[in-house]
């Protein structure tokens, strides 16, 4: 037996060895980590996040880097699967030693990498408009919360359009089954009746909608105004406008609104069927602002190709890489726990012509637009609210997160704390 | 101070007819005026631009007409230095809305869109159809009556009855009288009118008479309403009406099927001849469809001004494509593992990966835009409750066609007559002469091919992208099972009986709890015959 203590400690030096030179070698860049899928079903929309953030990778080294040192973006494929997303991930932080991740577009894969990120004290910037429900230390949440994005656009479909009957209609999966049981709560206390609500689930995928598109149709002709609040995932929403358009519903008749359709899948679809219908979002490519116009030629050089468009997520990672950096410089290192504290109230600019800021429950504040979508597949603004909201981790709607509150500064320094009782759950998120 | 009831009326008269001198002479633009209010049109917000469009309208101009369509349509440009307005017809094609000249070799960056959203597009077609009853076409008077039903605006009445009286179609007439019928019966002077209008709406089926009804019924539930009273008659009528409906919802439903069967169909019936006939366990066969939705695609991008005649382009070339890769495929890989049915599984299942991930570099990732011909977008309208959407009329005879062309092909000619031979029985049709593997190549390209056109009706139906193969491969194969595996017939009957079944179970399951109640039926079923619906028998049936 004694020759394995020797072994062992040989291995040791040698793991040493490659550690001393991984670590020497880090020294000379900051390391950013990309975790999208470039295979798989949500390449659809997740190539374009990794370009996104090599975009603003090459921007921020033509600036000179950050604390004097060069940026490398580190991208890997976790090819729409969700544990190979934690296996992923696990290697970014061990063995890439990354200083900060981008990444993830379901949520799904969020909560899939979220104990990695939480074991090796990982820093995830996750761009994607979300259900809300969570507040990790180790995530920063730059897409929307339900009230960023929901529940303004059923605020705008009740008041500015005076819609009275609803059909709540999503992919059967978590988000839209926790945006709609949101929805539904905050109807009901706006005192709409059970019977004025329609919810269908679909699976993922779906392309047959002649049915559903059928009972909405009469749903519809009760003779009060009717609205589609759609959490329909990507894929499916083609053979669903398809079908509204085919069974002439018009947007004028059944106005239906959408949280996951932006300007990137109606470049892939004939929108002729789709005028007139409407989105919910943080940013569109249509606002005319002066970051914006910039933002998009860099895009379109970037990426060498004039037809390409720009979409919310985008819009989110360019935020949230510019708060990273902003932090890295104000803290003065990349470790994580620094930046960690030093990235809230943090302040950039956004692309709609306003500032966004991260908030101590990791959430950003963003001002919430409403689209109708156009024949050149860009949406024009009919409604936005006055100023930004602050995104809210817990929702004020559910019985379960009424009394919880997320805060991240000290003293309280947690994710799921309960005003009633006065206690930190104790979890993480 | 205080009225009497009385006294408030004549004041109230007085009033309104005040206001409506004022309304009148106050707005009104002269004729030229056009010029002006277009241009604050372009630049006002919405509210405002609704209070123009009513000022537009009111102009007696004939040009009023061209811009309110222009506008309606999204078509309608301003100039961004000359501030001329013009209507796109084209790319970059137009016609100067005021001058009325055409103009040609415009440019869509030069000019900027003047915006229009839902509220306004209502107001507008609500416009467009008053101005359009007079239209001398017939189709734009029955589309214009069809959307005055929407009306519930009493001051359309005395428009409506000239309209009617002037009509010579009967069928527009006869929707003019229902628009007619719902006004008198939401604002008839008194009961009996109103009771009359009821009783002409009785077993009409369009949904806004519904509403309509609805709208009378309401103050009065069912149970209370007095005989004899408007309510009463109004629900008396309501429920005639859903009783017609509930009928037409079970045909509604039996189309929604037979066109889900048919999508099945196509998926399928390339599948029934690779995997039913040859026995090869393909799992690229979605991927085969894929390529003849890309190959739709593809035409339509090289010929983009030819979009209602692709399709026909489209499909003999979206058969040779996933035809020929089929083809290559068989001789390449599968004809090594004849036999060996794990190995072609994972080996198809290979190509299929392959054939994803270089689709997804050769086209991006992102969905493709296809576009669906005129011809096939629309309604064929039966009545007012059911309406039978063209693309899936069109799909369901195409599907038919493919399988009654395929049945000929395998019934009635020597390839059909050698492929048959070598399946059954491999050794006697190759000591009869049959060159077995090019028959074999041969058998793989048509259904692979087959795959390629139900790729072509199903570019019209849902995404192109390289997902969409994934989507049917699973539906395929259990259409095949399920209906007996080397037989055609059963491929239909098991896709149809599937699709009905189905779309019989959506409206009481919902859509999730649907698919996994077949799915289940399917396991049992193929527990109690393993064969299927239509199994062979004797000695065809191999072991």
């Amino acid at each position: 037996m004694k020759f394995l203590p020797r072994k062992m400690s040989l291995g040791a030096a040698a793991l040493m060895l490659s550690v001393s030179s991984v670590s020497a070698y880090a020294a000379d860049t900051i390391k950013v980590g990309v975790l999208h899928s470039l295979s798989g079903t949500m390449a659809i929309s997740e190539t374009t996040l990794k370009d996104t953030v090599l975009m603003l990778v090459e921007e921020q080294n033509k600036k000179g880097g950050l604390l004097g040192k060069k940026l490398e973006a580190v991208v890997v494929d976790p090819a729409s699967n969700w544990p190979l997303f934690a296996e992923k991930a696990r290697e970014l932080i061990e063995k890439d030693k990354v200083d900060v991740v981008f990444g993830c577009w379901t949520s799904v894969s969020r909560k899939s990498v979220l104990p990695v990120f939480e074991e090796l004290n990982g820093l995830l910037f996750y761009p994607v408009q979300y259900e809300g429900e969570e507040s990790s230390k180790n995530v920063f949440y730059t897409g929307a919360a339900p009230n960023q994005q929901a529940v303004p656009a059923v605020d705008y479909l009740m008041n500015e359009v005076g819609v009275k009957r609803w059909v709540l209609a999503g992919t059967d999966y978590v988000y839209p089954r926790t945006t709609n049981k949101i929805l539904e709560a905050y109807l009901k206390d706006k005192g709409v009746a059970a019977e004025d609500i329609m919810i269908n689930y679909t699976p993922f995928g779906h392309s047959d909608w002649q049915s559903i598109v059928a009972d909405i149709k009469k749903f519809g002709s009760a003779g009060k105004k009717t609205a589609v609040v759609s959490t329909i995932n990507g894929d499916a929403n083609v053979p669903f406008y398809k079908e509204l358009g085919n069974q002439g519903l018009s947007a004028e008749d059944i106005p239906v609104v959408a949280f996951s359709v932006g300007e990137e899948e109606l470049s892939g679809l004939d929108t002729a069927p789709l005028v007139g219908h409407l989105a919910a979002w943080n940013y569109f490519m249509s606002i005319e602002d002066d970051t914006n116009s910039e933002f998009i030629s860099t895009w379109k050089k970037f990426i060498k190709n004039d037809k390409r468009v720009t979409n919310d997520p985008m819009e989110a990672h360019y935020i949230g890489f510019n708060m990273w950096a902003q932090a890295v410089e104000k803290a003065g290192t990349t470790d994580v726990s620094k930046v960690q504290e030093a990235i809230i109230g943090v302040t950039v600019p956004n692309l709609t012509g306003g500032y966004a800021t991260m908030m101590p429950n990791h959430h950003i504040t963003k001002p919430v637009l409403i689209g109708e979508i156009q024949e050149d597949g860009q949406f024009e603004t009919v409604w936005q609210t006055t100023g930004t909201v602050v995104g809210d981790a817990w929702s004020d709607y559910l019985p379960g997160s009424k009394d919880l509150t997320a805060d991240w500064m000290a003293p309280l320094s947690c994710g799921n704390y309960n005003v009633k009782t006065g206690k930190c759950s104790g979890q993480n998120y | 101070m205080r009225f009497t009831r009385e006294a408030q009326w004549p004041l109230l008269t007085l009033l309104l007819t005040l206001f409506l001198m004022l309304g009148l002479s106050g707005p009104a633009r002269a004729a030229g005026d056009l010029e002006s209010a277009l241009s604050e049109l372009a630049k006002a917000n919405f509210t405002r631009k609704s209070q123009l469009v009513d000022e537009i309208a009111r102009l007696e101009d004939p040009r009023v007409s061209p811009v309110l369509t222009a506008f309606l349509d999204g078509a309608l440009y301003q100039h961004k230095s000359s501030r001329a307005f013009v209507a796109f017809s084209g790319q970059d094609k137009g016609v100067n809305l005021l001058s009325g000249e055409s103009i040609e070799g415009l440019k869509k960056r030069d000019f900027r869109k003047v915006a229009i959203n839902n509220a306004l597009r209502g107001k507008l077609r609500g416009i467009m159809a008053e101005l359009q009853l007079r239209n001398p076409s017939l189709e734009t008077r029955r589309t214009a009556a069809r959307e005055m039903l929407k009306s519930q605006d009493a001051a359309t009445l005395p428009l409506l009855k000239r309209a009617r009286e002037k009509e010579t179609d009967g069928d527009v007439r006869d929707l003019l009288a229902i628009s007619i019928a719902q006004l008198n019966a939401l604002h008839g002077e008194d009961d009996e009118i109103r009771i009359a209008a009821i009783r002409q709406l009785d077993g009409v089926l369009y949904p806004e008479v519904r509403v309509v009804l609805n709208k009378v019924a309401a103050s009065v539930s069912a149970a209370e309403a007095k005989t004899g009273t408007v309510e009463a008659a109004a629900h008396e009528a309501l429920k005639q009406i859903e009783g017609l409906i509930s009928l037409n919802k079970t045909a509604e439903n039996l189309y929604f099927g037979i066109s889900l069967g048919s999508v099945l169909l196509l998926s399928a019936v390339g599948l029934a001849i690779t995997f039913g006939v040859m026995g090869v366990i393909n799992m690229a066969h979605g991927e085969m469809m894929m390529l003849g939705a890309y190959t739709t695609f593809v035409i339509q991008q090289a010929f983009p001004n030819a979009i209602d005649v692709s399709l026909f382009f489209a499909i003999p070339a979206a058969f040779l494509v996933a035809g020929g890769v089929g083809v290559l495929i068989e001789r390449g890989i599968i004809r090594h593992l004849y036999g060996r049915p794990l190995e072609t599984l994972l080996a198809t299942f290979g190509i299929s990966l392959v054939l994803q991930q270089a689709v997804r570099t050769i086209f991006s990732p992102l969905n493709q835009s296809v576009s669906t011909p005129s011809w096939m977008s629309g309604t064929l309208e039966i009545n007012g409750a059911l309406a039978l959407t063209y693309n899936r009329l069109y799909i369901i005879l195409f599907s038919l066609c493919v399988l009654a062309g395929l049945i000929l092909l395998l019934k009635k000619t020597l390839f059909g007559l050698q492929m048959r031979a070598v399946t059954q029985n491999r050794r006697m049709a190759s000591s009869m002469g049959i060159r077995t593997g090019w028959v074999d190549a041969l058998t793989f390209g048509l259904g692979s091919g087959i795959a390629g056109v139900a790729g072509v009706a199903l570019s019209q139906l849902t995404n192109v992208g390289p997902n969409l193969g994934q989507a049917y491969i699973i539906d395929s194969f259990m259409v095949v099972v399920f209906g007996g595996v080397g037989n055609l017939m059963g491929t239909f009957i098991g896709a149809m009986s599937l699709g009905i079944a189905n779309k019989f179970l959506e409206p009481f399951a919902g859509a999730v709890l649907a698919k996994i109640l077949i799915l289940v039926f399917i396991i049992l079923y193929i527990q109690k015959y393993p064969r299927g619906m239509f199994a062979l028998k004797g000695r065809s049936a191999g072991d």
